[in-house]
Formats: C-alpha cells, structure tokens, sequence
C-alpha cells in the first residue's frame, strides 16, 4: 500500500524543490520590501498584494502539495477563497455608498491644540469629519 | 490507511478554510478604516519598524521550508532527521516570537496601545481615532496570529518527541503533514499581513 503514489520524484530532487522554493519566496520578499521604498502611488498597494497573492500561491501550490495532491482539497482551498473575495467585494462596494461608522469605545486623545471658545463640549475632531 | 490519511487532509483543509475566514474577517475590518483614515493609517505604520517584520518574513519563510522538510523526512522513514527538521522549526517560530515580543515593548513604551488604550504623542492630525483604530487592529491581528504560532510551536515539539522516537513512517505520518499545513497557514498569513501592516504608502 501506498500513501504517496503522487510523490513520482526521488527525495532528494523533492528536497532540491523546496529549497528552490524557498529562494524564490526570499527574492519575492526582497522585490516587495524595495518596491515600498519606490513611490507608484496607488500603484504600491497593488503590487505588494499582487507580489503577497503570488507568495501565498505558491507556498500552497508546493509546501501544501496542492498542486500534486488530490484535487478535492485544492477545491476545497480555492472554495474558501472564493468565499471571502464575495465577502470583500460586497465590503468594499459598501464602502463608498454608506456614511462610514464612528467607534463608540474610544476616548478622543489629548488635543494638541485646544478647542476654539464656543465650541461643542464634545470636540468632533476635525478628521473624523472630512468624509462626511 | 490511505482512505484515513485522505479523509483527516479534507478535515484539515476545512478547518484551514475557517482560519482563512476568519482572518479574512479582520482583513476586512483592517481595509474599511484605512479607506476611512487614509493619512493616519500611513503615518501611524510609521512606527512599526520595517527591518523586524521583514526579518520575521525570513525567519517565517525558513520555518515553512523546514516544515516541509520534516513531512519528507517522516514519509521516507527518517525519523531522526524528521526529529531535527521540526525542532528547527520550533527554533525559527521562538525567533519570529522574540522579535515580536521586542516589537511589542517597543510599542508599549511609546504608548502605542489598542483603541481608548492609545497614549502616544506628536501624532500628525491630533485628536483623530485613526490611530487607535490603526493599533487596534495591528495588535488583534499580529496577536491572533502569534497564539497561531505558539500553538504551531506546541504541536511542532509534541511531533518531534513523537518522531524522534520512531512514530512515524512511509506508512502512517499524517500528524506531520496536518501539522505543517497548519504551519503553512500561518507562514501564509503572515504573507498578507507584512505588506498589509509594514509597508503600506
């Protein structure tokens, strides 16, 4: 009997594998960490969570054995994935259509500058009113 | 035995994808309030200091590697190397865990507490929550996230003794690779929150 007939490779170049891996997921850390050093604007984001979402795939796809094991826990990986992107998308839809919600828990910090005279006594600070 | 091994991966696959949703979940809340507090959430990461949480990537990085390892060990029957290969990943997770707590006093010290906690002075917009709410989130996270690893670290010991002592084989190694699955998961997660935490512009 034989648990692992998808593992046709010896384990020694299985070995040479995951340490070729590892080196790669080093230099995609270096790329990412020089990248926010370069200013691309809105781009930084997108990079780092496209070079994050490449990282990511590719400790599943080879230190998960995803891409040789058998499928039904690939389908299983990429299920619970696509259930939180349909999570996020409605999130961020939800962004930009609602008035955003103020924390109720928190003091408001010690002001550096004090409150003008006739101001409310509760002071609304200035940046939590810029969305409105 | 095969059709056991099979059935307790999906068991494990599943659990995994609750850990992805809940994550996802504090991911969620982490994107809602940096579109809500844009400036501060850029000025207050800041504080965090790059060179650490790019040297946890590494180390986290490293430990995955001999993670995997380990499994390969176990399933070609070499036990003592098995042995070794998940102590040094219980070696690289105390590393990622040390520098962590450092980060953590640092932070305590410049009272960069969670949410009414926040005691921390010369903020750039003075009197915002975003700061708070910056520190709420990057505390609950890097925390939930680091009980996963010391959770790794116990589990990862327990197999080691269990290895070092022949448990394991070609034939029955399944704790080894549900557990580095796990380990995987967290070394995946640390992937999003680095960028997400450290390097945001």
């Amino acid at each position: 009997m034989s648990t692992h007939t998808e593992h046709a490779e010896s384990p020694k170049a299985e070995a040479v594998k995951y340490a070729a891996t590892l080196f790669v997921l080093l230099i995609l850390t270096a790329i990412t960490v020089g990248a926010s050093y370069i200013n691309f604007g809105s781009g930084n984001i997108v990079i780092a969570l496209t070079i994050a979402t490449i990282k990511a795939s590719i400790v599943g796809l080879i230190f998960m054995h995803l891409l040789h094991d058998k499928p039904v826990n690939a389908i299983i990986a990429v299920a619970g994935f696509v259930f939180l992107g349909i999570f996020l998308m409605f999130d961020f839809l939800d962004v930009d259509s609602r008035t955003n919600p103020q924390p109720t828990n928190l003091h408001t910090p010690p002001a550096i500058t004090a409150p003008a005279a006739g101001a409310p006594a509760t002071p609304v600070p200035a940046a939590d009113q810029r969305k409105e | 035995m095969e059709q056991q091994f099979d059935t307790s991966k999906i068991g494990m696959w599943l659990f995994l994808v609750t850990e992805v949703l809940t994550f996802g979940g504090l991911f969620a809340g982490f994107g809602l309030m940096q579109n809500k507090y844009p400036q501060e959430f850029v000025a207050a990461h800041e504080e965090l200091k790059r060179w650490a949480g790019s040297t946890n990537t590494v180390v986290l990085l490293v430990s995955s590697f001999t993670a995997v390892m380990a499994v390969l060990m176990a399933r070609t029957n070499q036990g003592k190397k098995c042995a070794m290969y998940l102590w040094a990943t219980v070696g690289f997770a105390g590393i990622f865990m040390c520098i962590k707590a450092y980060e953590y006093s640092v932070d305590f010290s410049e009272g960069l507490f969670p949410g009414k906690y926040y005691s921390h002075h010369g903020d750039l917009i003075a009197g915002s929550h975003g700061y708070a709410t910056f520190f709420s989130f990057y505390f609950m996270m890097t925390g939930l996230h680091g009980l996963h690893v010391l959770i790794g670290m116990v589990l990862m010991s327990w197999l080691a003794i269990r290895a070092r002592r022949g448990d394991f084989s070609d034939k029955y190694y399944t704790p080894v690779d549900l557990v580095a699955l796990f380990w995987h998961l967290v070394d995946m997660i640390w992937i999003y929150l680095f960028p997400l935490y450290y390097l945001i512009t």
